[in-house]
């Protein structure tokens, strides 16, 4: 099936979501789609499977103009999609998840789960994407829930495949066996359009990748002759360094450290695991990991959200058990929070507000129990200024920014002071290539300035750019930390739940 | 962590079966304590037979008093010692409901002590009473199920009992009045629906606000026209029905197969949409939107007209429940004559855990609550009688608060759908 989008224009409200797209998909092609968030990736997919209208422009397939006003359409005319956020429902079995729409009955609308039961099996079979039509969803780890979403597209006889960031929630070595399954599915004929922000995947996967920038395709190319930096240059729109420029550190004595820390969650499940580690002034320890295996409450316990079960966390030498919240601030920590949006800011405060917030009741911003914005905007301008943070002005609310800016605020407001300690939870999540570049160098800058920096990241690749140490989560226990440098894979293993002396011996090999 | 995970949840097993040990102990205390002393006659006689006959008569029960509730309290206090030591672990509930229900069978011998208790009576006063119950919290089911939260039984209750009452007083026949009473349900589902799934509006609030216009326009259309048109007022009842020969069978006859229509279509509704629910088509569509309305919207599936349907079918079932008071109970319609069972509909609705026969078993439970509140007036308990019309609500409390824990609603349950 060959797949045409001319001069698809979707407008939201003040943003021109997709601009006049074009895009090609051949039948047999492993289609890449690159570009920043917001770059308008999801809307052009949402409007190929009809979940959205276009504005303009129209959709062929096999040169044939058609109307996909609903995903019954999309379906209908062969196109799947697998999206970022599973559309399974948990207490579903998977026979049940992938019937559901297009059930067979048999008397009185009974449904026939043994027809699809023996269905979804021998198409799981046939497919190469194993699974047991019978399990709960809610059961299965996240590469077997994908494998399921998958299936649902295979069932309804999808020629075109869409998938939406699928290894975001991926261990590396699950993404190879993902990278598998969609080669065996685009030898029959079939193509797949691939999602990513991730350059390298598109290297691995793509046969073409087309560049998404501001709604506009700006180019497309064939990744396996175009580099990474030509790909992120062509992605961003200006030269974008992709290696951090990192001298190496000289550590001194910790500044963190945790001692058999062990944190239960409300259920009174034990999430972090008698957990060790140092991190020494002037270096840069990453934990790496699939989330969800216990990094958030770690850093929740660090700083003070969330009680410690047992253990201790002593930050500057000092005891974090029996301090308030603002006393952990105060005496030294930084924090860049993994949620910037519940976390990080109030979206509704001006930037000039957001970037005190925390230090609002001290001199000079406070004086007599009153605010002084004369100097809260100074301060605000001197800050935006040196970090570069692009907004209209301070006084505009912080959630009408772009993730990168919203994301500069942040570490504005947290790099200003000197602090013994920073905490950064994924520091670059949803924020494009060249504010990374710049979040990155900042992060080391603060390393040299003798902070101790905890960098908690699920992306393997900002992992291995910062790490002085690396470390790894699993179910909520803490593998290492190592030395770098440590391979990719030795790690990719570890983050799979690898025996850590087994993955280092493998990662040597290749 | 798997390890770490049964450990804990073992603790909880374990503070849990000590609260249930304190509660079998407290029946203990009052068994031991008051039933003993208190009796107030030295036999209780438990009629076993129905007035209207049967294929053969058994001959009543008759129990001596205190060695009787003796006996009870000390299997009482075996299952309490029990629980306070080892515990049942996974049949720790049932354990709990075996203890209630022999403090219920020694309390009826303390109050049938002297005198004689129709057990017949007692039983099928407990099926008619649950019924509107049993209707309601199915009505509950179909909308929770679909994603839709529907506190507003008791409005459509109301609002059908009138409905029944006038249309059959005005047709001079109670299938009319069945229609009309169907028509009310499904009007305030209609409104339900109209304001929490098409304008979105908090479900919470529109159910609130339902119950209140329904009884504030059924208690004025009362005043102003009823009053004054008793001729509008006069619905005929629904007939009680024999099943031949079933109905025969000594107790379980009179209980199951002597019903009116109402009753018998009781027992259809519970078990038609059991099966709808959880074996059809239908039901799974019904439950994906509750569940995960995005994903039933990316295969195709219409959410906001599956959730309509869902709503206005809760409706029609629940209008069914309120005719029984004008159509069955009563034969008149009087200023909020549904006395709150639409609410304790939503808790059978809750202890039955959204599911039709859990439902139905609650319904039943609170409907004993309320037969055995009129047995015990017959038989001059020295109870206030204002204070035995509390026990179905007091039996709900406990229920609710001591049984149900932690609930799993489905995941989208008041949320609205918007798309995109």
């Amino acid at each position: 099936m060959r797949l045409e989008l001319r001069g698809i224009t979707k407008r939201f409200p003040g943003v021109i979501a997709n601009d006049a797209v074009d895009l090609v998909i051949e039948p047999g092609e492993v289609h890449g789609l690159l570009g920043e968030n917001g770059a308008g990736k999801s809307t052009l997919m949402n409007i190929l499977y009809g979940l959205y209208a276009a504005d303009e422009g129209e959709i062929l397939i096999d040169g044939q103009p058609v109307e996909l006003r609903e995903p019954d359409d999309a379906i209908a005319a062969g196109i799947g999609m697998v999206h970022q956020h599973f559309m399974l429902v948990p207490v579903f079995t998977v026979a049940e998840n992938i019937v559901l729409g297009v059930e067979h009955t048999r008397r009185f609308g009974k449904l026939d789960r043994r027809r699809a039961s023996r269905e979804v099996g021998e198409l799981a079979e046939r497919s190469g994407l194993p699974v047991d039509p019978d399990a709960l969803v809610e059961d299965l780890p996240v590469g077997i829930q994908q494998r399921v979403e998958i299936l649902k597209a295979l069932y309804r006889n999808a020629q075109t495949l869409i998938l939406d960031e699928p290894t975001a929630v991926l261990t590396p070595q699950e993404a190879d066996d993902l990278f598998e399954a969609i080669r065996a599915f685009t030898g029959e004929g079939r193509s797949v359009v691939f999602i990513s922000h991730k350059l390298g995947e598109h290297r691995a996967i793509a046969d073409r990748v087309s560049v998404l920038r501001r709604g506009r395709i700006v180019g497309t190319a064939d990744p396996r002759e175009t580099s990474e930096q030509e790909l992120a240059n062509l992605m961003v729109g200006r030269p974008v360094s992709l290696v951090v420029d990192k001298p190496p550190g000289s550590p001194a004595d910790p500044a963190i450290e945790v001692r058999g820390l062990t944190v239960e969650n409300a259920a009174g499940t034990v999430v972090v695991d008698e957990v060790s580690f140092d991190v020494r002034r002037g270096e840069i320890l990453a934990i790496a990991g699939v989330e969800g295996n216990g990094q958030s409450p770690l850093v929740r316990a660090l700083t003070g959200l969330q009680p410690i079960a047992s253990g201790e966390v002593l930050i500057a030498g000092e005891p974090v058990a029996g301090r308030s919240r603002k006393q952990i601030l105060r005496g030294g920590v930084g924090q860049v929070p993994e949620d910037r949006g519940r976390d990080g800011l109030v979206g509704e405060f001006s930037v000039a507000q957001n970037l005190i917030l925390g230090r609002w009741d001290d001199e000079p911003f406070t004086k007599r129990q009153t605010l002084q914005f004369d100097v809260i905007g100074a301060h605000a301008r001197q800050l935006v200024e040196a970090y570069d943070i692009r907004t209209p002005s301070v006084d505009t609310p912080a959630a009408s920014l772009s993730g990168g800016n919203q994301q500069k605020v942040v570490v504005a407001r947290e790099f200003d002071l000197p602090i013994d300690a920073l905490v950064a939870s994924q520091p670059t999540r949803g924020v494009d290539v060249g504010s990374i570049e710049y979040i990155h160098e900042r992060i080391v800058e603060k390393r040299d300035e003798g902070t101790a920096v905890l960098i908690i990241s699920s992306e393997l690749d900002e992992v291995l750019a910062l790490a002085d140490r690396v470390a790894v989560m699993f179910h909520g226990r803490l593998v290492g930390p190592f030395e770098m440098p440590v391979a990719k894979e030795a790690i990719g293993s570890m983050m799979a739940g690898t025996d850590p002396e087994l993955a280092m011996a493998r990662g040597g090999e290749r | 962590m798997s390890a770490v995970a049964t450990t804990t949840s073992a603790a909880a097993k374990t503070r849990r079966s000590r609260r249930f040990g304190a509660f079998s102990l407290l029946l203990v205390a009052v068994m031991g304590g008051a039933f003993t002393t208190t009796a107030r006659g030295d036999t209780a006689t438990f009629v076993l037979n129905d007035a209207r006959g049967q294929l053969f008569d058994l001959p009543a029960l008759v129990l001596p008093v205190v060695p009787t509730v003796i006996v009870l309290t000390i299997a009482v206090a075996a299952i309490a010692a029990r629980q306070l030591t080892t515990g049942f672990g996974d049949r720790a509930v049932v354990m709990v409901g075996v203890a209630s229900g022999l403090f219920v069978l020694a309390f009826l011998t303390w109050a049938a002590a002297g005198d004689a208790l129709s057990v017949i009576g007692l039983l099928r006063g407990t099926v008619r009473a649950s019924t509107p119950i049993a209707f309601g919290a199915l009505c509950g089911v179909l909308c929770e199920r679909a994603g839709v939260i529907n506190i507003a039984i008791e409005g459509q209750f109301l609002a059908a009992a009138f409905a029944a009452a006038v249309f059959a007083s005005m047709a001079g026949s109670p299938w009319v009045g069945l229609l009309g009473g169907i028509g009310a349900g499904a009007l305030v589902a209609w409104m339900l629906a109209g304001l929490s799934i098409k304008f979105k509006a908090d479900q919470i609030v529109v159910g609130v606000v339902l119950i209140v216009f329904a009884t504030g326009v059924t208690s004025f259309l009362t005043t102003q026209i009823l009053s004054g048109n008793p001729q509008l007022n006069t619905p005929s009842r629904f007939p009680t029905l024999e099943i031949p020969l079933l109905a025969e069978i000594p107790i379980v006859g009179p209980i199951l197969f002597r019903q009116t229509i109402l009753g018998f279509g009781m027992f259809v509704a519970v078990a038609w949409l059991h099966y709808a629910l959880f074996e059809t088509k239908w039901g799974l569509r019904l439950r994906s939107v509750g569940e995960h309305p995005k994903a039933a919207d990316t295969v195709g599936i219409r959410v906001l007209a599956t959730r309509y349907r869902a709503v206005l079918l809760g409706g029609v079932v629940a209008g069914i429940g309120g005719s029984w008071w004008t159509l069955d109970a009563v034969g008149q319609f009087s200023r909020e004559m549904t006395g709150g069972r639409g609410f304790i509909a939503l808790a059978a609705m809750l202890v039955g855990r959204y599911s039709p026969v859990g439902a139905f078993g609650a319904a039943l439970l609170f409907g004993f609550a309320d037969a055995l509140a009129t047995s015990l007036q017959l038989l001059g308990v020295p109870i206030p009688s204002t204070l035995l019309l509390t026990a179905p609500f007091v039996v709900t409390i406990i229920v609710v608060a001591g049984l149900v824990g932690r609930l799993r609603p489905p995941a989208a349950n008041g949320q609205p759908y918007v798309k995109g």
